[in-house]
């Protein structure tokens, strides 16, 4: 049983991980959007399982907020913005994917490596459970840096949030409130951003945030 | 005793791999042709075709050498080489000792490699345009293939096959994600490697974005026949191969009797049909890429392999 | 005894690099000289092969009076050297045998003649050499005498500065080793490799020693970033020159490697296999991408040399790698696999430059693009170039795979070395090695079907014939070799246990007696491969497919013009060439890798110019690393130059402050 269960933390774990490389591998707005509510999903069976495995019943909350919220709603809003902003046919790589995906499974090892050094003594499901969300913390934070579009920059962010919703519910009970506020601090930030792109469109006639970098006074 | 039936089994597979190629290759067409509300040929129509060609007269180009005439029997042998070393209906072959599963692979590489030189024989510049895209697309297929037969030698502890397949029946595998990570890349590589959509088109010629049509242009007849034959045989060889090691569920093992064999017979064709039915609803579901996406789509085949290598060093030393 | 036969065998050939000052005047000189060499070093292969098979106990070995007079010159035999001479003389024997009918065409033989026994000679003499001083006095000898054939044809401009990267290189190799040694032997100066053997390093100097071996025998070899004289100097010189520098004395730098690395440093560090690895598998991949770019036939052949070595230095770091964590099979394993590499690289590669050889002789061209369509008329010569073509590109069933088959066996192993690191460096090496195998591949396919297939390219292509016997005859018994080490590897292997007993104090499994003569590397339940068995299964498949056909089916067949989509090209320039082939390679690769940018230039509507198309590789070995080195060279020289124009009192104000900056420093040291 205890097999059966590793088993499953660690495929719904490295599923995630592997949602997080198929992120980087779109370019295509309304394809990144599926995938990430795909990621959601997955996330969400994820925190789901462990909380059967650790019995513990505050994370089905957590796993309801992540598919409610990050797999429904999100993407939903996402993706009338982009049709209402009609950048659905952007494509809009700073860096070309090959090299992306290479430095993602590059991070992905580099996580692995870190975080089974450290951990060294702890429980193996932990152990995976915080490699992987480091990797997914890494891998949003790649795609922040390799993506010009502002709604994919917000993409990346929610994707490396929910590597740390990852990491909190395999390190053995995360406090509710916690988990609550830190949902809310997105959804917040997800309605600013939101608001900021309308603004930053009506002004410049665009989302990509290169624009932005034109009118720093500091920039060479 | 054992030696006999084995030798059996191996000459029973040959035989079965040979009659069933064409039938598998009409069957995804007929399927992909009722998904487009056509009605499409008769399912064993690659059968009349071959027929067809080898009664025909071969015509040959003024320029093509000995060795354009000999290449279709060299691709033709080698991938029934191959194709007969997988296990199909049951694990215990006389010889699978003889080629592992990397041996495979280069098997088939070796194919391609002398269909890629038949497409630069005869000096035309579409054989030309094929045989450099061939090669493009093997570069990147080849390594994705590689980490995946690592992947499963990993977790086997045997690249061979017939080892793996009786490693995965068992029930120590369980559930793991660096397998279902070396499934998708599986195929991916089946995929570019049988120059299916999105990859490659089998069913049209003259486009400029062919690859594997374009190579065999110039071939006729016999040559031609023994050539679609050979295709036939590796799209089945790669579909035994995804059932043998990811649905090894109903194959025959060691020992097992008369009946047994038979049953095993009807599950294999069972999961040739459905992968034959699941290539075609794929096929019909997405649309050819441009040749430079293909790296991408490679590329991204040969990251899930390493991702599940690697993934597959970390949970071995848990 | 044997280390006698040798020494003698190396004595002949500087008689015979005697011999050939004289002979180059000689109309029948050139064949006299090649068939005494060749015969030669047929006795030396003979008693490395006798040596290697069947001697036992401790290795023959002499001491002649020579060289330094506190040393004496020491050479022995042991089985590491054993094997490395089984190549260094069948290569140097198949070059003899085809320079018979390949000198020849030389136009200024007495150039070659002397030279080229006297190349085999030094390689001879590396091998043999048991003391520091010998060793580099040899790798000295044959460092010149290869560069002397470099500058063979020394009228056409790019050999000259081939020549002189070639020797600026070889010298900053000899003082890298040189440093090596002086490190091993340490401060009292025991310089014979026995008592270098006993004497024990610190830590820091091991890696420094390793350093330096790696610069200095990977400078010889073509280790990138090092390999930059590699692709000028082999292919300048004459081809059974280039076939053995390219085929065999790249295996003299391995050589050199293992003997300092595995057999005199001593116990291994865990972090050495780290960079050879890398810079193993770096050099794999780059080295066939620079091959897949060059349109030059023998620059081709020269570049792809550096991809073998870098597999077989991916062999040596996976072999460093578990031995440092005491897993000796696994470590005879990959030793056996780079050394099996070296022994089939030697037989391909020389054939390839035979068949680039016998191309030049027969249509004057090595630009692959005014070649094609010789498979018409040098027949013998295409067979032999295709079965190397596919020996090289790891293609079952012949020999390339099967080393490359051992190379992947041994990493597959790698799951039991206890190092984070290498767990996760070792996949990722594996997946350039495979990468590295599937571009030789499409580089060979470009090869032969450029130069061999399709149709000629220019007059000198239509008007080619046969080459002579001699040659023919050297290309067929390289190709047949490698087909025998393809179908029966198990013999090579069993030939290089007592090496890699020797070296990492384990061996692979005996694999005369296995079954059906099948190779197994460590258990029967875990991997086999039967090259025999394969091979049989083709042939068999092929000729009963071809007996049914011919039964059963058309025999008809009608000879018309090609097809081509309906539209034939009358013109051979509409072909596929060398560049276009490669294309979509270059668009893959080439942006990471050369920084490669296609420009194409349309004309303007209504000007019937034509459209250009170009594209821009940039070498940034060359760029990143070399021309910075020549440029601070030449700006120190531009400041130095001033001290030639000083007069006689500033001389001596600076010999006087040299002099008392040195008694100052003595005076504060001490």
């Amino acid at each position: 049983m205890g097999n059966l269960a590793f088993d499953i933390a660690h495929l719904l774990a490295g599923g995630l991980v592997l949602v997080s490389l198929m992120l980087l591998y779109q370019d295509r707005l309304y394809a990144l959007l599926n995938v990430f509510a795909l990621q959601a999903t997955v996330l969400a069976m994820s925190v789901a399982w462990q909380a059967w495995v650790q019995g513990a019943p505050h994370l089905y909350i957590t796993a309801v907020i992540a598919l409610v919220v990050k797999a429904i709603v999100i993407p939903v809003a996402l993706h009338r913005i982009i049709a209402r902003l009609g950048i659905h046919r952007e494509i809009e790589n700073v860096v070309s994917i090959g090299p992306t995906m290479l430095a993602g499974i590059g991070l992905v090892a580099l996580s692995m490596v870190v975080m089974l050094k450290v951990t060294a003594d702890a429980d193996p499901l932990a152990r995976e459970d915080l490699a992987f969300a480091l990797s997914v913390v890494l891998l949003g934070l790649l795609m922040m840096v390799t993506r010009r579009n502002a709604v994919s920059q917000v993409v990346g962010f929610m994707s490396l949030e929910n590597g740390l919703i990852l990491a909190a519910t395999g390190a053995k009970g995360m406090p509710l409130v916690v988990e609550i506020s830190v949902a809310f601090s997105v959804l917040v930030a997800f309605i600013v951003i939101g608001i900021f792109l309308f603004r930053i469109r009506e002004r410049f006639d665009t989302v990509d945030v290169h624009a932005l970098d034109r009118f720093r006074g500091d920039q060479r | 005793m054992v030696v006999i039936s084995d030798l059996a089994i191996q000459g029973a597979q040959m035989l079965l791999v040979l009659t069933l190629a064409p039938l598998l290759t009409g069957f995804v067409r007929k399927v992909k042709a009722q998904l487009l509300r056509r009605r499409g040929a008769s399912i064993v129509q690659p059968y009349r075709d071959l027929l067809r060609l080898l009664r025909k007269e071969v015509i040959l180009a003024d320029t093509a050498s000995w060795l354009f005439r000999v290449i279709p029997y060299l691709i033709f042998a080698t991938t029934w080489v191959a194709a007969a070393l997988v296990p199909t209906f049951a694990t215990s072959l006389l010889f699978s000792w003889s080629a592992d599963l990397i041996a495979i692979i280069a098997l088939l590489g070796s194919a391609r490699f002398f269909l890629a030189l038949a497409g630069m024989d005869v000096g035309t510049s579409f054989g030309g345009i094929g045989s450099s895209r061939e090669v493009m697309i093997a570069t990147l297929a080849e390594p994705a293939m590689i980490m995946i037969v690592f992947t499963l030698a990993l977790l086997a502890g045997s690249t061979q096959l017939s080892n793996v397949a009786s490693f995965m029946l068992s029930s120590s595998v369980g559930v793991r994600v660096s397998l279902a990570l070396a499934l998708v890349a599986l195929v991916m590589v089946a995929i570019a490697e049988n120059a299916r959509i999105p990859i490659d088109n089998p069913a049209t010629h003259l486009e400029l974005t062919m690859v594997h049509e374009a190579m065999v242009l110039e071939y006729s007849g016999r040559h031609l026949a023994m050539i679609e034959l050979a295709a036939s045989l590796k799209l089945l060889l790669y579909i035994s191969l995804i059932g043998c090691v990811f649905l090894p569920w109903g194959l025959a093992l060691p020992g097992a009797g008369a009946a047994a064999q038979v049953a095993a017979v009807a599950v294999y064709i069972a999961k040739l049909a459905a992968g034959g039915f699941l290539l075609a609803l794929f096929e019909t579901t997405v649309a050819k890429m441009r040749v430079f996406r293909v790296p991408d789509f490679l590329g991204a085949a040969l990251m899930l392999g390493l991702l599940g290598t690697l993934l597959l060093f970390v949970s071995r030393s848990l | 005894m044997v280390a006698i036969v040798g020494l003698w065998c190396v004595a002949a050939l500087l008689g015979i690099a005697g011999f050939g000052i004289v002979a180059g005047n000689w109309s029948q000189g050139s064949r006299l000289t090649y068939g005494a060499t060749a015969a030669t070093s047929t006795v030396a292969l003979i008693t490395a092969v006798l040596q290697l098979v069947g001697g036992t106990g401790v290795p023959p070995s002499i001491v002649l009076p020579l060289g330094l007079p506190w040393i004496g010159a020491h050479f022995r035999m042991d089985a590491l050297s054993a094997f490395f001479l089984v190549v260094i003389n069948l290569g140097g024997a198949a070059a003899s045998l085809y320079g018979v009918g390949y000198g020849q065409h030389e136009d200024e033989p007495q150039r070659v003649l002397p030279f080229f026994p006297a190349f085999l000679a030094g390689m001879n003499l590396v091998i043999l050499a048991d003391d520091a001083f010998s060793f580099l006095l040899s790798w000295e000898f044959m460092s010149l005498a290869s560069w002397a054939l470099v500058m063979a044809h020394h009228h056409e401009r790019d050999n000259i500065r081939a020549g002189y990267v070639y020797i600026v290189m070889a010298c900053f190799g000899t003082l890298a080793l040189l440093l090596a040694f002086g490190l091993l032997a340490g401060p009292e100066g025991g310089y014979a490799f026995a008592s270098i053997r006993v004497h024990q390093l610190s830590p820091l100097l091991a890696g420094f020693v390793l350093g330096l071996a790696l610069l200095g025998a990977g400078s010889k070899a073509g280790l990138v970033p090092l390999h930059v004289w590699l692709p000028l100097a082999h292919p300048a010189a004459p081809s059974h020159v280039s076939a053995s520098m390219s085929g065999v004395m790249t295996k003299v730098a391995v050589y050199g490697f293992i003997r300092i690395v595995f057999d005199l440093l001593g116990p291994t560090a865990w972090w050495w296999s780290f960079p050879i690895l890398a810079i193993g598998s770096g050099t794999a991949v780059l080295g066939v991408l620079y091959a897949l770019m060059e349109t030059d036939l023998k620059r081709v052949l020269a570049y792809s040399t550096i991809e073998n070595i870098g597999l077989i230095f991916v062999g040596l770091g996976l072999a460093l790698a578990f031995r440092a964590n005491s897993l000796p099979a696994a470590s005879a394993l990959a030793l056996t696999a780079a050394l099996f590499h070296a022994f089939n690289h030697a037989l391909f590669k020389s054939a390839l430059f035979f068949g680039a050889g016998a191309v030049l002789t027969a249509t004057g061209e090595r630009q692959m693009e005014r070649l094609g369509g010789l498979i018409h008329r040098m027949p013998t010569t295409s067979v032999v170039v295709l079965v190397a073509c596919v020996a090289i590109s790891a293609l079952p069933p012949l020999n390339g795979f099967a080393s490359e088959w051992l190379a992947f066996q041994a990493i597959l192993l790698s799951p039991q070395l206890p190092l984070w690191g290498l767990k996760l460096l070792v996949p990722a090496v594996g997946a350039l090695l495979a990468l590295s195998a599937a571009l030789a591949a499409a580089c060979f396919v470009r090869v032969f079907g450029i130069v061999f297939l399709g149709r000629p390219r220019s007059p000198a292509a239509e008007r080619a014939a046969e080459v002579d016997r001699w040659s023919l005859s050297a290309m067929v018994i390289l190709a047949g070799l490698c087909i025998l080490a393809g179908i029966l590897p198990g013999f090579v292997i069993d030939a290089i246990a007592p090496v890699a007993q020797s070296l990492v104090g384990s061996r692979m499994p005996e694999q005369a007696g296995m079954s059906w003569l099948s190779i197994i590397p460590v258990a029967e339940s875990r991997s086999s491969y039967n090259g025999l068995l394969v091979f049989c299964f083709i042939a068999a498949s092929a000729s009963l497919a071809a007996y049914v056909i011919h039964r059963l089916a058309s025999h008809a067949l009608r000879r018309a013009p090609a097809w081509d989509c309906g539209f034939p090209q009358s013109s051979p320039a509409t072909q596929y060439t060398a560049s276009s082939f490669a294309q979509p390679i270059r668009r893959v690769f080439g942006g990471y890798a050369f920084q490669a940018r296609e420009r194409v230039e349309m004309p303007p509507p209504g000007n019937l110019g034509p459209a250009r198309f170009q594209v821009d590789l940039r070498d940034l070995a060359w760029e990143l690393i070399y021309t910075p080195i020549t440029n601070s060279v030449s700006v120190a020289a531009e400041r130095l130059n001033r001290l030639q124009f000083l007069t006689i009192r500033q001389y001596l104000s600076l010999v006087f402050s040299a002099l008392v900056f040195l008694l100052l420093v003595l005076a504060l040291w001490s």
